[in-house]
């Protein structure tokens, strides 16, 4: 896409002003990225990881960078509270941080909780290692441009041996503008030797619009560190969202994530996660939502680099109308991860003619003793069912929404606070077509 | 409790099937099926394999993909062919499926809840709240025996075949319909079971409600003893009779029944 001339996208993402941070490492790290970012342009679907989602529409537009009146807006107070959910909260909105609809008081012993705007205000240097990245390939056009333009987003870092007894809760708000913004967040996670955490991170929207935002989360989970990640992504109807979280886990560490993708128009998570040290384990969850004309693509990729580690997945699609669902789940098993134990399955519905899912689920293994599984399905609600239900008097599209909310629910199933679990299996059935 | 309409005075016809010709996968297997119901009436449909039995339960419960190419079926005055499956549900039509279907991640109670709830509005009646439900509910444990542990799990998921036909006489009591049709309920039953799931239709006969019990064997009569028993061979009703008629085919079989009968 980028020998002939520059795309409107490209262009008017590069028009943005640097962030000026006065910490040299950091900003040539960002003209670096930048100079990738305008050298390489954008993925075109002969890139793998981009086969299914073309991004020549979004290519075509222009957006204003970033949002000047962010600490001003007004926004919408309901999406930022949560049933079941009562701790920290940082709300960010059109990707800048909000003190005034943000609660960071009374933070306990050994929980560090700052915006990154703030953090690098002070001792920059624990960050240095996250933020100095250097993106290699074309596809990682949107890590790229953010890790040039992001100028805040969360710094978060559990102490070893600190259990956080609440949950963190991590806002990003879309609120409408006077023009499509561009806005890029970076989340910079960490969790010591042994501690715990529950981390909500939500995707909101006030009012319409149809921004661009991209957020790459770096998360950290040393020896021991158990962190439970529950994403609930419900953007504006118009809003574009490229998110990638990169997971490390050290030995016996073990992240378990949750995903609910249910907004936005153009919507992008790789999810990405190495298994580094011994006995690490990964649990992801996920439910990909789209109806309309959205289109929602996960591409996870799951590194086995150490003995004896385990990852799950189970990720279920459901897409109506002219909808389109990607899903890719790529997991390597590398030389040396012997005894480790992968299992990945992608359950899909169509509930229209017209929609679409494309799912990949990949293996490759390169150690011993492994045990594997993998598998992707995609189906309709069964007709037999169906009549079950509607022969007991329910009717048909009552009895769809049953049956697909139920095909969803099997993925929170796990979920252990129960009055969220029910918060968002209620947001899932509110997305049903009626 | 042995209730008979046709010692009563008056005959309310509730179930009115005539010359009803219905085909599945461009087969025909009904071929001109008809048959009269009353209020209270119990009527066992017996027959061979392939005679026709479940698809006429099919056919009367609006599942797709039977096609009814000729012939009316009057359902308290009103055309049943032309209702909805769930519109007929509401209206007091129950099948008792042959194989009742596994739904995981619906809760049997909220499902039940769900239906017992759509018919009523159907009906323009007021829905239960949960808590008056499970009341409902708790009583019919009771009248049908069954543990609760039953309202806890996903619908059918992980049931015993006993545990299912079970279900679904329980769901007809919680439901009460007006005509239940139960689909070779009895197959695949121990003794025990099939006692109990005649139990469970006994305590619900009564003079409003009418039964067709399709079935392959004359064993469920035993337990539940039918005021008619027809034959159904090659699609329709070739002979007609008492409970007695039963007996003569378990003696007899299938072979012979029917010559003679008008056509």
């Amino acid at each position: 896409m980028n020998q002939s001339a520059p795309l409107p996208l490209v262009e008017s993402l590069l028009d943005a002003q640097l962030p000026g941070s006065g910490i040299a490492w950091l900003d040539a790290a960002r003209r670096e990225n930048r100079e990738a970012f305008a050298s390489g342009g954008l993925p075109d679907t002969r890139v793998e990881a981009w086969k299914y989602t073309a991004l020549r529409a979004l290519a075509q537009r222009s957006f204003a960078s970033g949002d000047s009146q962010a600490q001003t807006r007004v926004v919408d107070a309901a999406p930022l509270t949560l049933p079941g959910i009562d701790g920290p909260r940082l709300v960010f909105v059109n990707g800048v941080f909000r003190a005034d609809l943000s609660a960071l008081d009374s933070l306990q012993d050994g929980l560090t909780l700052e915006p990154l705007s703030l953090a690098l205000r002070g001792d920059a240097e624990p960050l240095r290692f996250a933020l100095s990245r250097h993106y290699r390939e074309t596809g990682d056009a949107f890590a790229r441009i953010n890790a040039a333009s992001a100028g805040d987003g969360l710094v978060l870092r559990v102490a070893a041996k600190t259990i956080v007894a609440v949950p963190v809760q991590l806002v990003f708000v879309g609120a409408s503008a006077e023009s499509a913004l561009a806005w890029h967040a970076r989340n910079v996670i960490e969790l010591g030797e042994d501690a715990e955490l529950t981390l909500v991170e939500q995707h909101v929207a006030s009012g319409e619009q149809a921004h661009l935002a991209t957020l790459v989360s770096d998360i950290e989970l040393r020896e021991g560190a158990r962190l439970h990640h529950i994403i609930l992504q419900n953007a504006a109807i118009g809003a574009s969202l490229v998110r990638r979280s990169s997971l490390r886990l050290h030995g016996r560490a073990h992240a378990k994530v949750h995903v609910l993708e249910l907004g936005g128009a153009l919507v992008r998570h790789d999810l990405r996660a190495e298994l580094v040290g011994d006995g690490a384990q990964l649990d992801t969850r996920g439910v990909f939502m789209p109806h309309g004309r959205q289109h929602i693509d996960t591409q996870l990729a799951i590194r086995h680099q150490a003995l004896n580690t385990t990852s799950s997945s189970n990720w279920r699609g459901v897409a109506n109308d002219r909808a389109r669902g990607v899903f890719r789940g790529a997991i390597v098993v590398a030389p040396g991860a012997d005894g480790s134990d992968a299992s990945l399955s992608n359950k899909n519905l169509l509930l229209s003619p017209s929609a679409e899912i494309d799912t990949k689920p990949e293996l490759e293994i390169y150690a011993d003793e492994v045990k594997a599984a993998h598998g992707a399905t995609v189906g309709q609600l069964d007709e037999r069912s169906l009549f079950y239900l509607r022969s007991r008097g329910i009717p048909q599209a009552e009895a769809r929404a049953l049956l697909t909310a139920a095909f969803c629910r099997a993925v929170l199933d796990d979920l252990p606070n129960e009055t969220l679990r029910e918060h968002l299996s209620t947001l899932l059935i509110a997305h049903l077509p009626t | 409790m042995a209730f008979h309409s046709n010692e009563s005075l008056k005959l309310i016809t509730m179930l009115k099937i005539e010359n009803l010709h219905a085909r599945v996968e461009g087969r025909e297997i009904l071929k001109g099926l008809s048959l009269t119901v009353n209020a209270g009436e119990v009527h066992a449909i017996m027959g061979p394999n392939g005679a026709g039995k479940s698809t006429l339960g099919n056919v009367l419960s609006g599942r797709e993909g039977y096609e009814v190419t000729a012939g009316t079926v009057t359902y308290n005055g009103i055309d049943l062919l032309a209702l909805e499956p769930e519109a007929r549900a509401a209206a007091g039509v129950f099948l008792a499926f042959q194989y009742p279907v596994e739904i995981p991640g619906v809760n049997n109670t909220y499902f039940l809840r769900a239906a017992f709830n759509a018919q009523r509005k159907g009906r323009g009646e007021k829905e239960l709240d949960s808590m008056q439900f499970l009341k409902l509910v708790r009583e019919k444990l009771k009248v049908m025996q069954i543990s609760d542990e039953l309202l806890h799990r996903a619908v059918n998921e992980g049931f015993s075949g006993g545990e299912k036909k079970r279900n679904e006489i329980f769901q007809m009591a919680v439901l009460e319909p007006q005509l239940a049709i139960l689909d070779e309920t009895d197959s695949g039953l121990d003794i025990d079971a099939l006692k109990q799931v005649a139990q469970g239709v006994n305590a619900l006969r009564s003079p409003e409600r009418a039964f067709l019990m399709i079935t392959h064997y004359q064993r469920l009569l035993d337990y539940v003893v039918p005021d008619f028993v027809h034959v159904l061979a090659d699609g329709r009703i070739v002979e007609s009779g008492d409970k007695s008629l039963a007996l003569k085919l378990e003696e007899h079989g299938y072979v012979g029944i029917g010559e003679g009968a008008p056509a």
